[in-house]
Protein backbone atom coordinates (compact mmCIF):
# COMPACT_ATOMS: atom_id res chain seq x y z
CA UNK A 1 0.00 0.00 0.00
CA UNK A 2 1.18 3.40 -0.85
CA UNK A 3 2.30 5.71 1.19
CA UNK A 4 -0.17 8.21 0.25
CA UNK A 5 -3.07 5.76 0.60
CA UNK A 6 -2.08 4.66 4.49
CA UNK A 7 -2.18 8.63 5.16
CA UNK A 8 -5.61 9.06 4.04
CA UNK A 9 -7.32 6.11 5.13
CA UNK A 10 -7.45 6.37 9.07
CA UNK A 11 -7.23 4.67 11.38
CA UNK A 12 -4.07 3.40 9.50
CA UNK A 13 -3.25 6.86 8.44
CA UNK A 14 -0.33 8.82 9.71
CA UNK A 15 2.94 10.32 8.72
CA UNK A 16 5.48 7.95 7.39
CA UNK A 17 8.96 7.89 8.81
CA UNK A 18 11.75 5.97 6.90
CA UNK A 19 14.57 4.29 9.39
CA UNK A 20 15.97 2.57 6.64
CA UNK A 21 16.38 2.43 2.87
CA UNK A 22 16.50 -1.08 2.10
CA UNK A 23 16.35 -0.59 -1.78
CA UNK A 24 17.73 2.59 -3.79
CA UNK A 25 16.76 3.54 -7.16
CA UNK A 26 18.81 1.42 -9.27
CA UNK A 27 18.30 -1.77 -7.16
CA UNK A 28 14.42 -1.32 -7.81
CA UNK A 29 15.95 -0.78 -11.82
CA UNK A 30 17.24 -3.93 -11.60
CA UNK A 31 15.18 -5.72 -10.04
CA UNK A 32 12.35 -4.87 -12.58
CA UNK A 33 14.53 -6.04 -15.15
CA UNK A 34 14.56 -9.44 -13.76
CA UNK A 35 10.93 -9.70 -13.25
CA UNK A 36 10.26 -8.78 -16.51
CA UNK A 37 12.85 -11.81 -17.55
CA UNK A 38 11.32 -13.71 -15.52
CA UNK A 39 7.65 -13.29 -16.89
CA UNK A 40 8.82 -14.13 -20.56
CA UNK A 41 10.67 -17.64 -19.10
CA UNK A 42 7.80 -18.36 -17.32
CA UNK A 43 5.07 -17.56 -20.16
CA UNK A 44 7.15 -18.27 -23.24
CA UNK A 45 7.23 -14.47 -23.91
CA UNK A 46 4.65 -12.15 -23.81
CA UNK A 47 1.74 -12.72 -26.50
CA UNK A 48 -0.89 -13.38 -23.97
CA UNK A 49 0.70 -11.55 -21.11
CA UNK A 50 -1.51 -8.09 -19.61
CA UNK A 51 -0.69 -6.15 -16.65
CA UNK A 52 -2.53 -4.66 -14.28
CA UNK A 53 -1.09 -2.02 -11.95
CA UNK A 54 -2.97 -1.92 -8.59
CA UNK A 55 -4.10 1.53 -7.24
CA UNK A 56 -1.89 3.73 -6.00
CA UNK A 57 1.30 1.74 -5.87
CA UNK A 58 1.57 -0.65 -8.40
CA UNK A 59 0.40 1.57 -11.29
CA UNK A 60 3.64 2.84 -11.73
CA UNK A 61 5.62 -0.34 -11.30
CA UNK A 62 3.02 -1.94 -13.87
CA UNK A 63 3.91 0.38 -16.30
CA UNK A 64 7.97 0.11 -16.10
CA UNK A 65 7.46 -3.26 -16.03
CA UNK A 66 5.53 -2.72 -19.61
CA UNK A 67 8.23 -0.46 -20.42
CA UNK A 68 10.91 -3.62 -20.20
CA UNK A 69 9.02 -6.44 -21.14
CA UNK A 70 8.69 -4.19 -24.63
CA UNK A 71 12.62 -3.59 -24.79
CA UNK A 72 13.17 -7.14 -24.21
CA UNK A 73 10.38 -9.09 -26.19
CA UNK A 74 9.46 -6.30 -28.58
CA UNK A 75 5.83 -5.80 -28.47
CA UNK A 76 4.57 -3.36 -25.24
CA UNK A 77 1.67 -5.40 -22.89
CA UNK A 78 -1.89 -3.85 -22.08
CA UNK A 79 -1.68 -2.35 -19.06
CA UNK A 80 -4.66 -1.64 -17.11
CA UNK A 81 -5.55 -0.45 -13.44
CA UNK A 82 -7.40 -1.20 -10.88
CA UNK A 83 -8.71 0.06 -7.76
CA UNK A 84 -10.11 -2.58 -5.93
CA UNK A 85 -11.52 -0.67 -2.76
CA UNK A 86 -15.27 -1.56 -3.67
CA UNK A 87 -13.88 -5.24 -3.32
CA UNK A 88 -12.40 -4.80 0.12
CA UNK A 89 -13.72 -7.26 3.25
CA UNK A 90 -13.41 -4.28 5.69
CA UNK A 91 -15.93 -2.12 3.95
CA UNK A 92 -17.57 -0.53 7.05
CA UNK A 93 -14.92 -1.47 9.66
CA UNK A 94 -12.72 1.63 8.22
CA UNK A 95 -13.19 4.40 5.73
CA UNK A 96 -12.66 3.01 2.05
CA UNK A 97 -12.93 5.27 -1.17
CA UNK A 98 -11.86 4.44 -4.58
CA UNK A 99 -8.67 6.44 -5.50
CA UNK A 100 -8.70 5.95 -9.11
CA UNK A 101 -11.57 4.84 -11.87
CA UNK A 102 -10.60 1.52 -12.40
CA UNK A 103 -9.28 1.26 -16.42
CA UNK A 104 -8.86 -2.15 -17.52
CA UNK A 105 -8.67 -1.07 -21.95
CA UNK A 106 -8.22 -4.27 -22.95
CA UNK A 107 -10.52 -8.12 -22.76
CA UNK A 108 -9.61 -10.17 -19.97
CA UNK A 109 -10.85 -13.26 -21.80
CA UNK A 110 -7.93 -15.81 -22.19
CA UNK A 111 -5.30 -13.57 -21.26
CA UNK A 112 -2.53 -13.84 -18.50
CA UNK A 113 -3.24 -11.18 -16.29
CA UNK A 114 -0.26 -10.30 -14.16
CA UNK A 115 -1.17 -8.36 -11.33
CA UNK A 116 1.61 -5.72 -9.82
CA UNK A 117 1.58 -4.25 -6.73
CA UNK A 118 4.33 -2.49 -4.35
CA UNK A 119 3.74 -4.84 -1.67
CA UNK A 120 2.63 -7.71 -0.47
CA UNK A 121 1.58 -8.04 3.24
CA UNK A 122 -1.65 -10.03 4.10
CA UNK A 123 -2.91 -10.98 1.05
CA UNK A 124 -6.14 -9.06 1.65
CA UNK A 125 -5.76 -6.52 -1.21
CA UNK A 126 -4.70 -8.99 -4.03
CA UNK A 127 -7.86 -11.23 -2.87
CA UNK A 128 -10.33 -8.08 -3.34
CA UNK A 129 -7.91 -7.73 -7.11
CA UNK A 130 -8.94 -11.49 -7.97
CA UNK A 131 -12.43 -10.72 -7.23
CA UNK A 132 -12.56 -7.59 -9.06
CA UNK A 133 -10.52 -8.87 -11.51
CA UNK A 134 -13.56 -11.69 -12.30
CA UNK A 135 -15.88 -9.05 -12.86
CA UNK A 136 -14.18 -8.27 -16.14
CA UNK A 137 -14.09 -11.51 -17.54
CA UNK A 138 -12.17 -14.69 -17.48
CA UNK A 139 -8.60 -14.93 -16.99
CA UNK A 140 -6.65 -17.73 -18.65
CA UNK A 141 -4.11 -17.56 -15.61
CA UNK A 142 -3.23 -15.07 -13.05
CA UNK A 143 0.07 -14.04 -11.70
CA UNK A 144 1.58 -11.68 -9.17
CA UNK A 145 4.31 -9.67 -9.41
CA UNK A 146 5.39 -7.33 -5.99
CA UNK A 147 8.08 -5.23 -5.30
CA UNK A 148 8.42 -6.16 -1.58
CA UNK A 149 7.19 -9.19 -0.05
CA UNK A 150 6.88 -8.51 3.70
CA UNK A 151 5.33 -11.48 5.25
CA UNK A 152 2.56 -11.83 7.91
CA UNK A 153 0.22 -13.36 5.20
CA UNK A 154 -3.39 -13.44 6.14
CA UNK A 155 -4.25 -15.52 3.25
CA UNK A 156 -3.07 -18.35 1.23
CA UNK A 157 -1.87 -15.78 -1.28
CA UNK A 158 1.92 -15.94 -2.57
CA UNK A 159 3.67 -14.12 -5.40
CA UNK A 160 5.03 -14.83 -8.61
CA UNK A 161 7.61 -12.58 -9.00
CA UNK A 162 9.04 -10.39 -6.26
CA UNK A 163 11.60 -7.33 -6.07
CA UNK A 164 13.07 -8.08 -2.29
CA UNK A 165 11.83 -10.67 0.26
CA UNK A 166 11.81 -8.22 3.40
CA UNK A 167 11.56 -9.77 6.90
CA UNK A 168 9.77 -7.16 9.03
CA UNK A 169 7.90 -6.60 11.92
CA UNK A 170 3.61 -6.50 11.90
CA UNK A 171 4.14 -2.55 13.15
CA UNK A 172 6.76 -1.42 10.77
CA UNK A 173 5.51 0.06 7.49
CA UNK A 174 7.33 -0.11 3.81
CA UNK A 175 7.47 2.63 1.56
CA UNK A 176 7.75 2.11 -2.53
CA UNK A 177 8.45 5.36 -4.41
CA UNK A 178 10.01 6.46 -6.98
CA UNK A 179 14.23 6.76 -5.77
CA UNK A 180 13.77 3.00 -4.26
CA UNK A 181 12.38 1.82 -0.90
CA UNK A 182 12.27 2.75 2.75
CA UNK A 183 11.26 0.34 6.05
CA UNK A 184 10.27 2.71 8.76
CA UNK A 185 7.26 3.40 10.90
CA UNK A 186 3.73 5.14 10.60
CA UNK A 187 3.59 7.83 13.30
CA UNK A 188 -0.27 8.31 14.35
CA UNK B 1 -9.34 10.63 -1.41
CA UNK B 2 -10.53 11.71 1.64
CA UNK B 3 -14.35 11.39 3.09
CA UNK B 4 -15.67 14.58 3.69
CA UNK B 5 -17.80 13.82 6.80
CA UNK B 6 -21.15 14.16 5.22
CA UNK B 7 -24.51 13.53 7.44
CA UNK B 8 -25.66 10.20 7.74
CA UNK B 9 -28.83 11.02 5.67
CA UNK B 10 -29.34 12.88 2.31
CA UNK B 11 -32.21 15.23 2.71
CA UNK B 12 -31.41 18.05 0.93
CA UNK B 13 -28.52 18.96 -1.87
CA UNK B 14 -28.13 22.32 0.70
CA UNK B 15 -27.00 19.85 3.28
CA UNK B 16 -23.94 18.75 0.70
CA UNK B 17 -22.46 21.51 -0.16
CA UNK B 18 -19.91 22.35 -2.49
CA UNK B 19 -17.37 19.78 -1.38
CA UNK B 20 -20.22 17.19 -1.15
CA UNK B 21 -21.49 17.49 -4.10
CA UNK B 22 -17.89 17.32 -5.63
CA UNK B 23 -17.09 14.32 -3.70
CA UNK B 24 -20.40 12.27 -5.25
CA UNK B 25 -19.90 13.21 -8.63
CA UNK B 26 -16.18 12.14 -8.63
CA UNK B 27 -16.99 9.16 -6.84
CA UNK B 28 -19.88 8.88 -9.45
CA UNK B 29 -16.55 7.94 -12.13
CA UNK B 30 -15.61 5.13 -10.16
CA UNK B 31 -19.51 3.59 -10.71
CA UNK B 32 -19.87 4.38 -13.83
CA UNK B 33 -16.72 2.31 -14.44
CA UNK B 34 -18.65 -0.45 -12.86
CA UNK B 35 -21.58 -0.14 -14.48
CA UNK B 36 -19.72 -0.79 -18.00
CA UNK B 37 -18.16 -4.14 -17.10
CA UNK B 38 -18.77 -7.38 -18.12
CA UNK B 39 -20.84 -8.17 -14.82
CA UNK B 40 -21.61 -4.82 -13.25
CA UNK B 41 -22.04 -5.90 -9.93
CA UNK B 42 -19.46 -5.52 -6.70
CA UNK B 43 -19.88 -6.70 -3.24
CA UNK B 44 -19.49 -3.26 -1.44
CA UNK B 45 -22.67 -3.48 0.28
CA UNK B 46 -23.34 -7.54 0.98
CA UNK B 47 -25.71 -7.52 3.66
CA UNK B 48 -26.87 -4.21 3.64
CA UNK B 49 -30.50 -3.94 3.15
CA UNK B 50 -32.20 -0.71 1.08
CA UNK B 51 -35.56 -0.08 1.42
CA UNK B 52 -37.58 1.99 -0.86
CA UNK B 53 -40.41 3.33 0.35
CA UNK B 54 -42.49 5.43 -2.41
CA UNK B 55 -46.02 7.04 -1.35
CA UNK B 56 -46.11 8.35 -4.80
CA UNK B 57 -45.79 6.69 -7.91
CA UNK B 58 -42.07 6.42 -9.68
CA UNK B 59 -40.78 4.49 -12.43
CA UNK B 60 -37.25 5.49 -12.67
CA UNK B 61 -36.39 6.71 -9.58
CA UNK B 62 -37.44 3.93 -7.72
CA UNK B 63 -35.69 1.62 -10.34
CA UNK B 64 -32.52 3.37 -10.39
CA UNK B 65 -32.50 3.37 -6.67
CA UNK B 66 -32.99 -0.34 -6.63
CA UNK B 67 -30.73 -1.14 -9.66
CA UNK B 68 -27.84 1.24 -7.71
CA UNK B 69 -28.46 -1.01 -4.33
CA UNK B 70 -28.41 -4.59 -6.12
CA UNK B 71 -25.26 -3.46 -8.38
CA UNK B 72 -23.76 -2.96 -5.08
CA UNK B 73 -24.98 -6.21 -3.80
CA UNK B 74 -27.37 -4.76 -1.49
CA UNK B 75 -30.64 -6.76 -0.95
CA UNK B 76 -33.43 -4.53 -1.57
CA UNK B 77 -37.19 -4.10 -0.81
CA UNK B 78 -39.91 -2.19 -2.24
CA UNK B 79 -43.28 -0.90 -0.19
CA UNK B 80 -45.62 0.70 -2.49
CA UNK B 81 -48.48 2.38 -1.22
CA UNK B 82 -51.59 0.53 -3.25
CA UNK B 83 -50.49 -3.10 -1.81
CA UNK B 84 -49.84 -2.20 1.71
CA UNK B 85 -51.23 -1.74 5.20
CA UNK B 86 -51.78 2.24 4.34
CA UNK B 87 -54.52 1.03 2.78
CA UNK B 88 -56.03 -0.22 6.31
CA UNK B 89 -54.91 3.37 7.78
CA UNK B 90 -51.78 2.84 8.76
CA UNK B 91 -49.87 5.99 9.81
CA UNK B 92 -46.15 6.81 8.10
CA UNK B 93 -44.70 6.71 11.43
CA UNK B 94 -46.29 3.14 11.97
CA UNK B 95 -45.17 2.06 8.66
CA UNK B 96 -41.51 2.92 8.93
CA UNK B 97 -41.05 1.80 12.39
CA UNK B 98 -42.37 -1.40 11.28
CA UNK B 99 -39.93 -1.47 8.18
CA UNK B 100 -37.19 -0.70 10.57
CA UNK B 101 -37.83 -3.77 13.08
CA UNK B 102 -36.84 -5.93 10.53
CA UNK B 103 -33.55 -4.60 10.52
CA UNK B 104 -32.61 -2.21 7.52
CA UNK B 105 -29.73 -0.36 6.47
CA UNK B 106 -31.40 2.56 4.45
CA UNK B 107 -35.02 4.27 3.29
CA UNK B 108 -35.08 5.93 -0.13
CA UNK B 109 -38.34 7.62 0.91
CA UNK B 110 -40.61 9.71 -1.69
CA UNK B 111 -44.01 11.59 -0.66
CA UNK B 112 -46.28 14.10 -2.02
CA UNK B 113 -45.60 16.15 1.05
CA UNK B 114 -42.65 18.33 1.73
CA UNK B 115 -40.73 17.40 4.76
CA UNK B 116 -41.63 13.57 5.57
CA UNK B 117 -37.74 12.11 4.61
CA UNK B 118 -37.12 14.81 7.08
CA UNK B 119 -39.71 13.42 9.69
CA UNK B 120 -38.52 9.77 9.19
CA UNK B 121 -35.01 10.61 10.01
CA UNK B 122 -35.54 11.80 13.00
CA UNK B 123 -37.73 8.69 14.05
CA UNK B 124 -35.02 5.64 13.10
CA UNK B 125 -32.17 4.90 14.69
CA UNK B 126 -28.34 5.91 14.37
CA UNK B 127 -27.95 2.92 12.11
CA UNK B 128 -30.33 3.76 9.21
CA UNK B 129 -29.71 6.26 6.87
CA UNK B 130 -32.96 8.44 5.40
CA UNK B 131 -32.38 9.51 1.33
CA UNK B 132 -35.04 11.95 -0.03
CA UNK B 133 -36.30 10.43 -3.16
CA UNK B 134 -38.47 13.54 -3.61
CA UNK B 135 -40.66 15.26 -1.27
CA UNK B 136 -44.05 17.43 -2.54
CA UNK B 137 -42.53 20.34 -4.28
CA UNK B 138 -39.66 20.72 -1.86
CA UNK B 139 -36.27 18.60 -3.11
CA UNK B 140 -35.54 15.39 -4.83
CA UNK B 141 -31.48 15.37 -4.46
CA UNK B 142 -30.20 12.71 -6.00
CA UNK B 143 -31.98 14.04 -9.41
CA UNK B 144 -29.95 17.37 -8.91
CA UNK B 145 -27.05 15.22 -8.31
CA UNK B 146 -27.66 13.01 -12.12
CA UNK B 147 -28.45 16.59 -13.59
CA UNK B 148 -24.99 17.49 -12.56
CA UNK B 149 -23.12 14.87 -13.44
CA UNK B 150 -24.77 14.78 -16.98
CA UNK B 151 -23.90 18.31 -17.92
CA UNK B 152 -20.21 17.80 -16.37
CA UNK B 153 -19.41 14.45 -18.79
CA UNK B 154 -20.50 16.73 -21.88
CA UNK B 155 -19.12 19.82 -20.52
CA UNK B 156 -16.52 19.11 -18.25
CA UNK B 157 -17.66 20.75 -15.37
CA UNK B 158 -20.53 23.30 -14.13
CA UNK B 159 -18.43 26.30 -13.74
CA UNK B 160 -19.17 29.49 -15.37
CA UNK B 161 -22.16 27.26 -17.22
CA UNK B 162 -25.75 29.28 -17.97
CA UNK B 163 -28.37 27.06 -17.45
CA UNK B 164 -32.02 27.77 -18.08
CA UNK B 165 -34.51 26.26 -16.21
CA UNK B 166 -37.78 25.75 -17.96
CA UNK B 167 -41.16 25.68 -17.15
CA UNK B 168 -43.39 24.68 -13.59
CA UNK B 169 -40.94 26.16 -11.59
CA UNK B 170 -43.41 26.34 -8.60
CA UNK B 171 -44.50 22.65 -8.35
CA UNK B 172 -41.06 21.24 -9.20
CA UNK B 173 -38.61 19.84 -6.50
CA UNK B 174 -36.49 18.94 -9.56
CA UNK B 175 -36.06 22.81 -10.03
CA UNK B 176 -35.41 23.10 -6.41
CA UNK B 177 -32.74 20.88 -5.83
CA UNK B 178 -31.39 21.73 -9.44
CA UNK B 179 -31.33 25.41 -8.59
CA UNK B 180 -28.95 24.71 -5.15
CA UNK B 181 -26.69 22.31 -6.74
CA UNK B 182 -26.21 23.93 -9.87
CA UNK B 183 -25.23 27.17 -8.32
CA UNK B 184 -23.41 25.97 -5.48
CA UNK B 185 -20.87 24.56 -8.72
CA UNK B 186 -20.37 27.54 -10.20
CA UNK B 187 -23.10 27.81 -12.71
CA UNK B 188 -25.78 30.90 -13.61
CA UNK B 189 -29.10 29.85 -13.34
CA UNK B 190 -32.14 31.77 -15.22
CA UNK B 191 -35.58 30.36 -14.50
CA UNK B 192 -37.94 30.93 -17.56
CA UNK B 193 -41.86 30.66 -16.89
CA UNK B 194 -45.32 32.43 -16.91
CA UNK B 195 -45.74 34.41 -13.68
CA UNK B 196 -48.12 32.10 -12.63
CA UNK B 197 -45.56 29.24 -12.26
CA UNK B 198 -43.02 30.50 -10.50
CA UNK B 199 -43.32 30.30 -6.43
CA UNK B 200 -44.98 33.27 -4.94
CA UNK B 201 -41.22 34.68 -3.60
CA UNK B 202 -38.15 33.73 -4.98
CA UNK B 203 -35.92 36.07 -2.56
CA UNK B 204 -32.50 34.09 -1.36
CA UNK B 205 -32.85 32.25 -4.76
CA UNK B 206 -29.14 32.76 -6.61
CA UNK B 207 -31.23 33.31 -10.36
CA UNK B 208 -32.88 35.72 -12.31
CA UNK B 209 -35.85 34.85 -14.03
CA UNK B 210 -37.19 35.56 -17.63
CA UNK B 211 -40.96 35.30 -19.14
CA UNK B 212 -38.91 35.55 -22.63
CA UNK B 213 -37.50 31.83 -23.65
CA UNK B 214 -36.68 33.03 -27.06
CA UNK B 215 -34.61 35.66 -25.83
CA UNK B 216 -32.67 33.04 -23.34
CA UNK B 217 -32.12 30.36 -26.06
CA UNK B 218 -29.68 32.13 -27.81
CA UNK B 219 -26.78 32.59 -24.47
CA UNK B 220 -27.48 29.66 -22.45
CA UNK B 221 -25.31 26.41 -21.93
CA UNK B 222 -27.85 24.23 -21.15
CA UNK B 223 -31.93 24.06 -21.11
CA UNK B 224 -33.35 22.14 -18.37
CA UNK B 225 -37.14 21.82 -19.37
CA UNK B 226 -39.38 20.69 -16.27
CA UNK B 227 -43.07 18.01 -16.52
CA UNK B 228 -46.19 20.33 -16.38
CA UNK B 229 -47.38 18.38 -13.69
CA UNK B 230 -50.87 17.83 -14.40
CA UNK B 231 -51.52 15.96 -11.67
CA UNK B 232 -50.72 18.38 -9.39
CA UNK B 233 -51.73 21.45 -11.17
CA UNK B 234 -55.72 21.88 -9.83
CA UNK B 235 -55.61 25.53 -10.58
CA UNK B 236 -56.35 27.51 -13.53
CA UNK B 237 -52.28 29.12 -13.95
CA UNK B 238 -52.75 28.58 -17.52
CA UNK B 239 -54.65 29.50 -20.39
CA UNK B 240 -54.44 26.21 -22.21
CA UNK B 241 -51.55 23.70 -22.56
CA UNK B 242 -51.35 24.68 -26.11
CA UNK B 243 -50.71 28.68 -25.20
CA UNK B 244 -48.44 27.03 -22.93
CA UNK B 245 -46.06 24.82 -26.01
CA UNK B 246 -46.54 28.43 -27.92
CA UNK B 247 -44.57 30.48 -25.05
CA UNK B 248 -42.13 28.05 -23.23
CA UNK B 249 -42.37 24.45 -25.01
CA UNK B 250 -39.13 23.55 -26.84
CA UNK B 251 -40.65 22.66 -30.46
CA UNK B 252 -39.02 22.08 -33.48
CA UNK B 253 -38.39 25.81 -34.50
CA UNK B 254 -36.61 26.63 -30.93
CA UNK B 255 -34.67 23.32 -30.63
CA UNK B 256 -33.46 24.16 -34.83
CA UNK B 257 -32.11 27.88 -33.35
CA UNK B 258 -30.11 26.70 -30.95
CA UNK B 259 -26.57 25.88 -30.83
CA UNK B 260 -25.39 22.54 -31.51
CA UNK B 261 -23.26 22.35 -28.23
CA UNK B 262 -26.68 23.09 -26.11
CA UNK B 263 -27.63 20.33 -23.97
CA UNK B 264 -31.61 19.71 -23.41
CA UNK B 265 -32.32 17.92 -20.63
CA UNK B 266 -35.81 16.48 -18.82
CA UNK B 267 -36.22 15.14 -15.73
CA UNK B 268 -38.99 12.53 -17.13
CA UNK B 269 -41.67 11.79 -17.46
CA UNK B 270 -42.01 14.14 -20.80
CA UNK B 271 -45.00 15.16 -22.06
CA UNK B 272 -44.20 15.41 -25.66
CA UNK B 273 -45.46 18.11 -27.41
CA UNK B 274 -46.28 20.06 -24.28
CA UNK B 275 -43.09 21.37 -22.62
CA UNK B 276 -40.93 19.24 -25.31
CA UNK B 277 -41.54 18.42 -29.50
CA UNK B 278 -40.61 15.07 -29.85
CA UNK B 279 -38.15 16.22 -32.34
CA UNK B 280 -36.00 17.56 -29.24
CA UNK B 281 -36.72 14.56 -27.09
CA UNK B 282 -34.82 12.46 -29.90
CA UNK B 283 -32.38 15.49 -31.48
CA UNK B 284 -28.38 14.86 -30.88
CA UNK B 285 -28.78 17.73 -28.06
CA UNK B 286 -30.61 15.97 -25.65
CA UNK B 287 -28.76 13.35 -22.88
CA UNK B 288 -32.28 12.64 -21.72
CA UNK B 289 -31.03 8.79 -21.27
CA UNK B 290 -28.04 9.75 -20.34
CA UNK B 291 -29.53 11.16 -17.33
CA UNK B 292 -31.66 8.02 -16.82
CA UNK B 293 -28.22 5.97 -16.88
CA UNK B 294 -26.33 8.39 -15.02
CA UNK B 295 -28.80 8.25 -12.48
CA UNK B 296 -27.73 4.58 -11.34
CA UNK B 297 -24.13 5.81 -10.91
CA UNK B 298 -25.05 8.31 -9.02
CA UNK B 299 -27.02 6.49 -6.65
CA UNK B 300 -24.49 3.74 -6.31
CA UNK B 301 -21.93 6.96 -5.04
CA UNK B 302 -24.55 7.85 -2.17
CA UNK B 303 -25.97 4.14 -0.93
CA UNK B 304 -21.87 3.70 -1.13
CA UNK B 305 -21.12 6.75 0.61
CA UNK B 306 -24.12 6.15 3.30
CA UNK B 307 -23.77 2.58 3.91
CA UNK B 308 -20.21 1.07 2.79
CA UNK B 309 -17.59 3.59 3.88
CA UNK B 310 -18.42 3.61 7.63
CA UNK B 311 -17.17 7.44 7.03
CA UNK B 312 -20.15 8.91 7.82
CA UNK B 313 -21.38 7.97 11.42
Amino acid sequence: MAERERRKTPPYGGVFVARTRVMDGDDVHRALWRMAHEVLERNQGADDVALVGLQTGGVPLARRLAGNLEQIAGDVPPVGTLDVALHRDDIGVRPVLPEEVTDIPFDVDGRTIVLVDDVLFTGRTIRAALDALHHYGRPRAVQLAVMIDRGHRELPIRPDYVGKNLPTRRDEAVDVHDDGVDLGEMLK
Amino acid sequence: MTATRLHRHILSVADLGRDGLEELLKLTDTFVEVSARAIPKAPALRGKTVVSLFYEDSTRTRLSFETAAKRLSADTMTFSVSSSSVKKGESVRDTVETIEAMGIDALVVRHGSAGVPLRVAGWVHDRVSVINAGDGWHEHPTQALLDCYTIRQHRGGLEGMRIAIVGDVKHSRVARSDVLAYTALGAEVVLVAPPTLLPPSLEGWPVTVSHDLDGVLGSVDVVGLLRMQTERTTEALIPSLREYTAGYGLTRARLDRLDDKVLVMHPGPMNRGVEISADAATSDRAVILDQVRNGVAVRMAVLYLLLGTGALS
